[in-house]
């Protein structure tokens, strides 16, 4: 193994470190470096993914530390894309004074989504976590006029390096039980009779910084902080791509380093393993994600809360277990960080213009900005799971995994709660668009304006989650396709 | 040809968002026209032996990984219920003729609920149906919160969360279906043998979930406060075609794929029906709201195509079919003239206020609508709702005697409520006049000489409730046209005793 092989095989998260090390000099030493410090990073991620479509379909690198298959370039083609999309919104917001930094923080994160996807070893992937979450702290905590950014940032701080700090403990006792950190090597070191106390505590607390990383109840306590304190942007990128990067690696570590511990979450016959405990955050994330978020009168906290929710509504794709269920984990996952990027475009475009993202600020938007109101619309409704959207084929292919698990209806229990979840989640997602199109605005000359490349990007993604509402097989399919 | 229906709707509703105001109402009118058209060429065409079974008309791979078709298909149930959607669309768009406020965005969400449900009638595919579905659940909720009236946005969110809760046990059903035949193709579904166990709890989810939309009692309250709440074009949408989709669900679907839940729940079905039928009339009744009269009248109404439905017998439910064609014009020409007619030009729907108006008078053409749609609607012969009642009747007598005779307790309420509300509105008395000035109603001062120089009922108002009440004549004098047609189809359905 040659470095310049690896380097070859490495190319796009070279090319995203080359690009984060030329934006933070730019925005040092340039004096307008807003404009151009963007451009590059949009550049660089451009070529990133352009480097992505170059690389061989399969290799493995240092026993699994560095992966290629179609799924991990597929994932790390959309974490591109969502940093992109991300880049694209720092570009308007007010908070960015040093915006030659923040692009680096994102890109650095970015480097750690990338290692996240494309690892299938526990050292590496906890490498990816915390420069993910290191990188994501400091963005959160960007905006140094707003008290309540520094919040946001302590809080994501604070509960994620606890989480962390669990999930390295956890990782450290399998390695004592099977002597390998390479997921393949542990799914066969680890038999698949009764559990061990050991094992199942490790297992746990495996899980619970992913728990953390997905913002599953109820270790979601930081994300109606750091939502709608961070700053726009940083949340997005919090709410999106690292959310779909966790459940990728979330994903590989059950099914494939704990296959033999499955254990089943069936109603009445519970077996010990990690589903079962993915079932309990999973109905406990539906139920309050969806309960709180009745009580929310700001649209960031009620996305925040919604996210808690639909964390549930994913994993329960995980638990099923399964090529059907991982890919509609992926799929749902995938369809929701394009819709709440674009709902959060869409918030930082009248945040701009009003000076807030409470209900009132939302207030006859539909008079105000046809085409933010339209956009919103989409979004939301494609979060309630109303067709013709994406987010309604995700629900549908994801409960169906979920109930067709096992062949004898056994996680009915947890999809009828799924489902009266999105009963209560309707009610939430129509209040917002009852204020949009409505009520009146307060003031009603006050027309939220939006550059050419906002209106372009954020059309686009709305067009997105229609389309792949309507033609959901060109995404569920190359999903299917790219799973072993 | 028929699929064009759905296209040309969807067509014109996203069209109607980038026209400018001015041809709006002119474009609306043309897509509900040129659905009605095509789904009256296809019931004179269509011979009526392939009308017998239900004949796909397109398939085309959709998401084949998991299955699912777009796929279509048409029979003499589904003919017959695209027929009353089209019917009812055209007379919703002439009677929204003078829309003024956000004119576009409305008949946008008007045709959106439309195209939806020509979508559920000609479904063959249970995910496609289940989409166009829930498509029709949120404009209603635009068109009732927007444009609605009377406590609209807790009317509008009621009904919606309401059919959306019908539709999250409908998904459950669904997918029970699904993952159990591994097939989404209704037809191939309805000849797969399902285990009785799974039969027995997957029918009452089913069909109760669809039977929410159909105002199954005691989940029926969504529909006076949504038919008070909404504008016109939305009660009479509401009552007209939305309520049917259940119904039409739970026949296609509930019944039709387990047979053996559907007979051992089959009683509890009579008995909510016969609930229904009692409760709502007697609760209609009471009501002061001319608006309230009707969607409880509504509630009544389609507590006998659920009674049809249970009957389990060819003869019932091809009743049932017949009264969910019946009641969609009815009540639709029911709520035209009490929103439109009445409430545009006297702003208030409180009988007791109307009755001292002399309306006969003042809007003869109103009355005689009126008279028209209570005769039909309490099932006088010659008018559609007696040839379905009877049908229904007919078919119940056979499985359940004691459920006619109750029922027959309820058709004599509807009939008092009715006229109550008739003589009220129309023709009221000098007497209720003298109550008024004691004070005891609050209405406009003078309205007398309003009453005088009220604006006469308009040339679209007009041709709308010409449609409706030929609708409803020509299938009560000669219901042989629509039952050639139901009844093949019905007896093609294999959960028939």
């Amino acid at each position: 193994m040659s470095y310049l092989e690896l380097l070859k095989l490495a190319s796009p998260e070279a090319v995203v470190v080359v690009t984060a090390l030329v934006v933070l000099a730019v925005g040092l030493t340039s004096e307008r470096a807003s404009a151009s410090c963007s451009a590059i990073a949009t550049f660089g991620l451009a070529i990133a993914i352009g480097a992505m479509l170059m690389l061989p379909q399969n290799a493995t690198l240092f026993g699994g530390m560095l992966v290629i298959t179609p799924l991990t370039s597929l994932f790390k083609i959309i974490c591109l894309a969502l940093a992109l999309f991300t880049v694209f919104l720092a570009r308007t917001d007010r908070s960015s004074r040093n915006p030659g930094e923040y692009l680096a923080m994102l890109l650095l994160a970015t480097i750690g989504l990338m290692l996240l996807v494309g690892s299938e070893e526990l050292l590496m992937i906890f490498i990816g976590l915390e420069l993910t979450g290191l990188s994501l702290y400091v963005m959160a905590a960007f905006d140094k006029t707003d008290v309540r950014s520094a919040e946001a940032g302590l809080k994501y701080f604070l509960f994620g390096s606890t989480a962390s700090a669990f999930t390295l403990f956890g990782i450290s006792f399998i390695y004592g039980m099977s002597g390998t950190t390479g997921l393949a090597a542990i799914g066969q070191k680890l038999s698949s009779g009764p559990i061990q106390p050991l094992l199942a505590v490790s297992i746990v607390m495996t899980l619970i910084g992913f728990a953390f990383k997905i913002a599953a109840a109820p270790f979601h306590l930081w994300a109606p902080a750091a939502y709608p304190g961070a700053p726009v942007p940083s949340a997005a990128f919090i709410a999106s791509g690292s959310k779909v990067a966790s459940f990728v690696v979330l994903g590989k570590i059950v099914l494939v380093g704990f296959a033999p511990v499955h254990g089943s979450a069936e109603w009445h016959a519970m077996v010990a393993g990690w589903s079962p405990v993915l079932a309990a955050l999973a109905a406990l994330s539906i139920l309050v994600g969806n309960l709180v978020a009745l009580a929310q009168t700001n649209v960031r906290r009620l996305l925040a809360y919604s996210a808690v929710a639909h964390a549930g509504y994913t994993l329960l794709g995980l638990v099923a277990g399964g090529r059907d269920g991982f890919s509609a984990t992926l799929f749902y996952t995938t369809v929701y960080a394009i819709t709440l990027v674009g709902a959060f475009g869409v918030v930082a475009l009248v945040r701009r213009q009003t000076g807030g993202d409470d209900f009132q600020n939302f207030a006859g938007l539909w008079a105000r900005s046809p085409l933010l109101a339209g956009c919103m619309s989409i979004f939301m409704l494609s979060l309630a799971g109303i067709p013709p959207l994406a987010g309604f084929f995700g629900k549908f292919y994801l409960f169906s995994a979920a109930l067709g698990a096992g062949g004898n209806h056994g996680l009915l229990w947890l999809v009828a709660l799924a489902l009266f979840g999105s009963l209560i989640s309707l009610y939430y997602y129509l209040t917002v668009l009852k204020v949009i199109f409505v009520d009146e605005a307060a003031t009603p000359t006050s027309v939220v304006k939006a550059d050419l490349l906002s209106r372009i990007s954020l059309t686009l993604l709305a067009l997105v989650v229609l389309i792949l509402g309507i033609t959901p097989g060109a995404l569920a399919a190359r999903i299917i396709a790219s799973l072993p | 040809m028929i699929a064009w229906t759905i296209y040309i709707t969807f067509a014109g509703a996203v069209l109607l968002l980038f026209m400018p105001r001015a041809i709006s109402r002119w474009l609306a009118l043309f897509t509900a026209v040129a659905g009605f058209t095509i789904s009256l060429t296809t019931l004179i065409q269509t011979p009526i032996v392939a009308l017998a079974r239900f004949r796909t008309i397109v398939r085309i791979p959709w998401v084949a990984a998991l299955g699912m078709n777009y796929h279509l298909a048409v029979d003499g149930i589904s003919l017959t219920m695209v027929l009353v959607t089209g019917i009812v669309a055209v007379s919703t768009v002439l009677f929204s003729w003078d829309i003024e406020h956000r004119q576009n965005e409305f008949f946008f969400w008007l045709l959106l609920v439309v195209a939806g449900s020509y979508g559920v009638f000609l479904s063959a595919d249970l995910f496609l149906l289940f989409v166009f579905y829930e498509l029709v659940i949120v404009p209603k909720y635009f068109l009732i919160a927007i444009f609605g009236s009377t406590n609209k946005e807790y009317g509008a969110m009621k009904l919606t969360l309401y059919s959306f809760f019908g539709g999250a046990l409908v998904f459950i059903g669904i997918l029970a279906a699904y993952v159990t035949a591994g097939s989404l193709d209704l037809n191939q579904l309805a000849q797969f043998q399902f285990a009785p166990q799974l039969q027995l709890w997957a029918f009452p989810v089913l069909f109760l979930g669809f039977a929410v939309l159909a105002g199954v009692w005691p989940l029926h309250t969504w529909a006076p406060t949504g038919h008070v709440a909404a504008p016109t074009a939305g009660s009479m949408l509401l009552a007209g075609i939305v309520m049917k989709l259940g119904a039409y669900g739970g026949l296609r679907v509930a019944m039709n794929l387990f047979p053996q839940g559907f007979h051992a729940w089959s009683n509890w079905i009579a008995v909510l029906a016969v609930i229904g039928i009692l409760y709502a009339a007697a609760v209609a009744l009471r009501q002061s709201d001319l608006n309230f009269v009707i969607g409880y009248s509504s509630v009544s109404h389609m507590g006998f195509v659920l009674l049809g439905l249970a009957t389990a017998n060819a003869l019932g439910v091809s009743g049932a079919v017949l009264q969910m064609f019946s009641h969609g014009v009815i009540a639709a020409l029911l709520f035209a003239v009490a929103g439109r007619m009445l409430y545009r030009r006297t702003h208030t729907r409180k009988l007791d206020a109307l009755s001292g108006m002399n309306l006969s008078r003042a809007l003869p053409f109103g009355a005689f609508t009126f008279v028209v749609a209570s005769a039909a609607s309490i099932g006088i012969p010659g008018f559609s709702g007696f040839a379905a009642e009877i049908t229904i009747l007919i078919g119940a007598w056979k499985t359940f005697p004691i459920a006619v005779w109750i029922t027959g307790v309820g058709m004599v309420l509807v009939a008092a409520f009715t006229l109550r509300a008739l003589t009220k509105s129309f023709f009221g008395d000098a007497v209720s006049s003298v109550r008024m000035q004691e004070g005891r109603v609050q209405v406009d001062s003078d309205w007398n000489e309003q009453s005088n120089s009220m604006p006469p009922i308009t040339a679209p108002e007009k041709w709308g409730a010409c449609l409706l009440m030929f609708a409803t004549l020509a299938v009560g004098l000669y219901p042989k046209l629509l039952l050639d047609r139901i009844v093949p189809a019905v007896e093609a359905m294999r959960f028939l005793k």
